[in-house]
């Protein structure tokens, strides 16, 4: 790290560690107001069915309720939704999963509200479930019966129960197959995974005497919130306050809605505030979870191993709401070439509507399926042409002004030394891990992937206090990754102030600039970005202050270490912030203010070489890299595999605090372990068969290797503040490649469907024997 | 409905007597009735481990636990243990080895790291991770709580 930092590149301790190491930390079920009322949700026993009336009396008499609201209470026009606006806060019309909220109860106590919704009455109609995408796209019957008239913000293409398709393609991917020597096609499938935050998903809203909401709520962006509840109450942003307590992990499950709209206009009616926590069961049913893929995946290749051409087909499971999944299609089939140079890829797929709970937004955004089909295809075709996994990759990587797929420009790819520092650091070239343990097998496996870090808006706003100390103030939640530190120490360094001197304001719709969301591994490239550049006008201002007492031109000023302008090469001839803000508060100039917003400005497609039909995300970009090796040993009697090492190299750009970065390899490891060899969610038919932690598990101490090392790529992004760029989701996606790469070396054994169980590798090794 | 029934417990120190319902846990009395929040409710099913308080120096979990089973013991929260050298140690190693994220799971882990550092001083890692499994978090992926665990152990055997 160069010396020239004070701040960034610190291993500081985070800045929220103190409340949350003596359990003062508040999440959203810590809230109360006075007066609050507690609210629970009656859900949908039907996978479809149309809703003919409720019957709401008995609960409305239950002592101690206080109000009751329906589909009814939300008129048919208040759709939300990110991309297709398709969804109302409860079931209005229809239900479309089992499980699916259908009516709310306020109430003095949660078991007084809980056992009210059980005395709700509603009249279903039952219509035909479809529960899967070729079941539903060949089902005359349509989930969504309105779909061609919903508001959309990207040509979506949607029709009958087919949600949207998107299409990507460079070069002429039939010729490119032609011209190969030879060509692969696999299919593949994934599962889909639920979230698990440790803490449920919940809301608390209460209403002022204007009728001016302010809410509270586990959440990923407290302006999506604010959109999502105009959007369903049909209100403006400014009748609407949403402020965010500490939140309990997010993995892409707090992004969009959850139980918001439906607390908000609870307290509207009740005008008392209500607060809504979700049990673990109904978070597991009604939230949403990572999409369910089918993978077509076709790779054309030279002989001496040079990639020509490839083509992937998918098909996502939406479940019955849009939600983010246009987004995932589109995201997943950008990454789904890989950061590979092909001058022939079409990339194509369909999302489509099923009676299932939304799939939507989790860690990794698609990239996780279409990078376990692409780099488990990569190993096969290395192996068919006996060169070694990670020479065949190198020879095949993106370099130079190579452009991701569709044109995006990168300005930093430090994708060679993730994959040449991992297979250093893991003894690749050895012939063998280490000695497998009787009755085991054990070898290494590799795989890597890159994913964005920029995209939609933010903004900062940094101010000086009277006595020159520093407010900082951005519309980012901090999910648990650790952003106010790292944003704080950003702004630390810009103005040469100690962290400490740097107070963080809790995100908050009323004063803070908008943020879109703590998602898509933006914030410490986007927010950050946009607190180095409001640093800059605070030290425009302090500079012109300075100038004036000392009489000098602006350009002879510096800021130096500890808050304060000199004359450059006079270190004597100082003036301290405190100094500065005083004159500015009191006598000449106003206090200092500096902001700065923004909105990602690097389009994804170059037309020149892409053509494109229905892609949702026309700017986004600045591309992180990773590359992992994992030591997997199998047990041969059980089928069990076991992790015993792993080695996570990511390029991060610049890490502005790399104990955080770490923190970021090793959690997105344990969650990309769980994803590639056992977490599943099952139904048994329309019902989520497991909705509790007792039956659906998420790794242990015991599953998660301690020896899991984490490696620091820093490429210095040209993009980027300070150079970095995100980690929350490189790190993850290619986990499932790797673990199943090492099973192939381990065992001759193929798995090209997620999980990764003991049976169906034990079933893999006895087909082998015969 | 059941009708409330005494009960005297010893929480953090005080003696607390209170009259709860028959079905009401350990947890729900020191949440709701007490409103000592640092006990979480993650599963509300004995799995996840954010409840984790002790009842008479054994690490249990909350949710699990019905209040009035709890006559005449002693109750420990993370509230009530500041003043204890070892959770001072634990949380401060913690804190500097960036052991905690989104921060939900962490007073169970504190509660149940403490509770295994004072059967053993001197755990290997894989003891630590024994001693811990039953703690679940999504955020960190274990290892710098791991590190964490046996750093305030070493740091109490000086």
């Amino acid at each position: 790290m160069s010396a020239a930092f004070e701040s960034v590149g610190r291993r500081l301790p985070r800045i929220d560690s103190r409340e949350k190491v003596e359990g003062r930390a508040q999440y959203i079920a810590d809230l109360t107001r006075p007066g609050m009322l507690h609210a629970a949700m009656l859900q949908s026993p039907h996978a479809h069915a149309r809703i003919r009336g409720y019957d709401i009396s008995a609960a409305l008499a239950t002592p101690g309720v206080h109000a009751v609201v329906t589909g009814d209470d939300f008129a048919g026009a208040n759709r939300m939704g990110a991309f297709i606006k398709d969804e109302h806060a409860l079931a209005k019309g229809k239900v479309r999963y089992v499980g699916e909220p259908v009516a709310a109860v306020a109430a003095q106590t949660e078991s007084i509200a809980r056992a009210a919704t059980q005395a709700i009455r509603v009249d279903y109609e039952e219509l035909p479930a479809l529960l899967s995408p070729d079941q539903a796209l060949a089902s005359p019957v349509h989930i969504h019966e309105e779909v061609g008239q919903y508001f959309k913000v990207f040509d979506a293409g949607s029709e009958g129960n087919l949600c949207s398709r998107t299409e990507l393609s460079e070069g002429d991917a039939e010729l490119g197959f032609r011209e190969s020597d030879l060509v692969f096609e696999h299919h593949f499938d994934t599962q889909a995974q639920a979230h698990v935050a440790l803490e449920p998903c919940g809301a608390l809203a209460e209403v002022d005497p204007q009728g001016r909401i302010t809410l509270w709520s586990a959440n990923q962006s407290v302006f999506r919130v604010q959109a999502c509840v105009a959007e369903a109450l049909g209100l403006p942003h400014s009748r609407i306050r949403c402020l965010t307590p500490r939140i309990g992990g997010a993995f892409g499950n707090k992004m969009e809605p959850h139980v918001q709209p439906i607390v908000a206009a609870l307290a509207l009616k009740a005008k008392r505030p209500v607060k809504m926590i979700l049990s673990r069961e109904e978070d597991f049913e009604t939230v949403r979870a990572r999409h369910p893929f089918r993978i077509r995946i076709k790779t054309g290749v030279k002989r001496d191993g040079t990639f020509v051409a490839r083509e992937v087909e998918v098909l996502l499971d939406c479940g019955a709401y849009a939600d983010d999944s246009p987004g995932v299609l589109g995201y997943g089939l950008l990454c789904a070439r890989g950061p590979y140079r092909f001058p022939h890829a079409r990339c194509h797929g369909k999302l489509v509507y099923t009676n299932k709970l939304r799939f939507g937004a989790f860690r990794g955004f698609g990239n996780p399926q279409v990078s376990f089909a692409g780099e488990s295809q990569i190993d096969d075709i290395a192996e068919a042409l006996g060169i070694d996994p990670i020479e065949l990759r190198l020879k095949n990587i993106l370099r130079g002004d190579d452009r991701w797929f569709g044109g995006q420009q990168l300005f930093s790819n430090g994708v060679k030394e993730c994959m040449e520092r991992s297979r250093d650091a893991s003894g690749w070239d050895a012939a063998a891990p280490a000695p497998a343990a009787p009755g085991r097998r054990r070898a290494l496996g590799f795989a890597l992937c890159g994913h964005i870090s920029g995209l939609l808006a933010t903004g900062a706003i940094v101010r000086l206090l009277e006595d020159g100390t520093v407010v900082l103030n951005v519309g980012a939640n901090d999910i648990g990754q650790g952003s106010d530190t790292v944003l704080s120490q950003m702004c630390a360094e810009a103005l040469k102030v100690p962290v400490e001197n740097v107070a963080f304001v809790s995100p908050d719709t009323d004063g803070s600039p908008f943020n879109w969301g703590t998602t898509a591994s933006r914030v410490t490239f986007m927010t950050g970005r946009a607190v180095v550049s409001a640093a800059a006008e605070v030290e425009k201002q302090v500079k012109l202050h300075a100038s004036e007492i000392f009489e000098c031109a602006i350009e002879d000023l510096e800021l130096v270490s500890g808050g304060a302008v000199a004359v450059k090469g006079v270190p004597e001839k100082r003036i301290s912030f405190f100094e500065i803000s005083k004159r500015a508060h009191w006598f000449s100039g106003g206090p200092i203010v500096g902001s700065n917003s923004w909105v990602y400005d690097r389009p994804t497609i170059d037309p020149k070489r892409a053509v494109v039909i229905g892609l949702p995300f026309p700017k986004i970009g600045a591309y992180s890299f990773a590359a992992v090796v994992v030591d997997v040993e199998v047990d041969e009697v059980t089928g069990q595999a076991q992790v015993k090492r792993a080695w996570s190299a990511c390029d991060v750009g610049r890490a502005i605090n790399p104990m955080l970065v770490e923190g970021q390899i090793e959690g997105g490891f344990a969650q990309g372990l769980g994803y590639a060899l056992f977490e599943e969610m099952v139904w048994d038919g329309a019902r989520l068969a497991n909705p509790t932690l007792m039956d659906y598990k998420i790794p242990t101490t015991l599953e998660v290797p301690y020896e899991m090392h984490s490696i620091i790529v820093e490429s210095v992004d040209k993009d980027g503040p300070y150079g970095a760029k995100g980690v929350g989701e490189v790190c993850l996606s290619p986990v499932p490649a790797a673990l199943g790469n090492a099973l192939r070396r381990a065992t001759g054994v193929r798995i090209r469907s997620l999980p990764l169980t003991p049976e169906k590798i034990l079933r893999g090794m006895l087909e082998r024997k015969q | 409905m059941s009708r409330d029934l005494p009960v005297n417990l010893e929480i953090n120190g005080a003696a607390v007597a209170l009259e709860v319902p028959l079905t009401e846990t350990l947890l729900a009395t020191l949440r709701e009735r007490l409103q000592l929040t640092g006990a979480k409710r993650g599963c509300n099913q004995g799995v996840c481990g954010a409840c984790t308080v002790t009842l008479d120096g054994v690490a249990v979990r909350a949710c699990l636990s019905l209040t009035l089973n709890c006559e005449g013991q002693k109750v420990a929260t993370i509230e009530g243990v500041a003043a204890d050298p070892l959770i001072e140690a634990l949380q401060q190693a913690f804190v500097d080895g960036g052991a905690l994220q989104c921060g939900f799971c962490t007073p169970g882990q504190l509660i149940a790291a403490r509770a295994l550092l004072s059967q053993n001083s001197d755990p290997s890692v894989e003891e630590v991770q024994q001693g811990l499994s039953g703690n679940l978090c999504r955020c960190t992926g274990y290892r710098k709580i791991i590190d964490a665990v046996l750093s305030a152990a070493r740091s109490m055997r000086k």
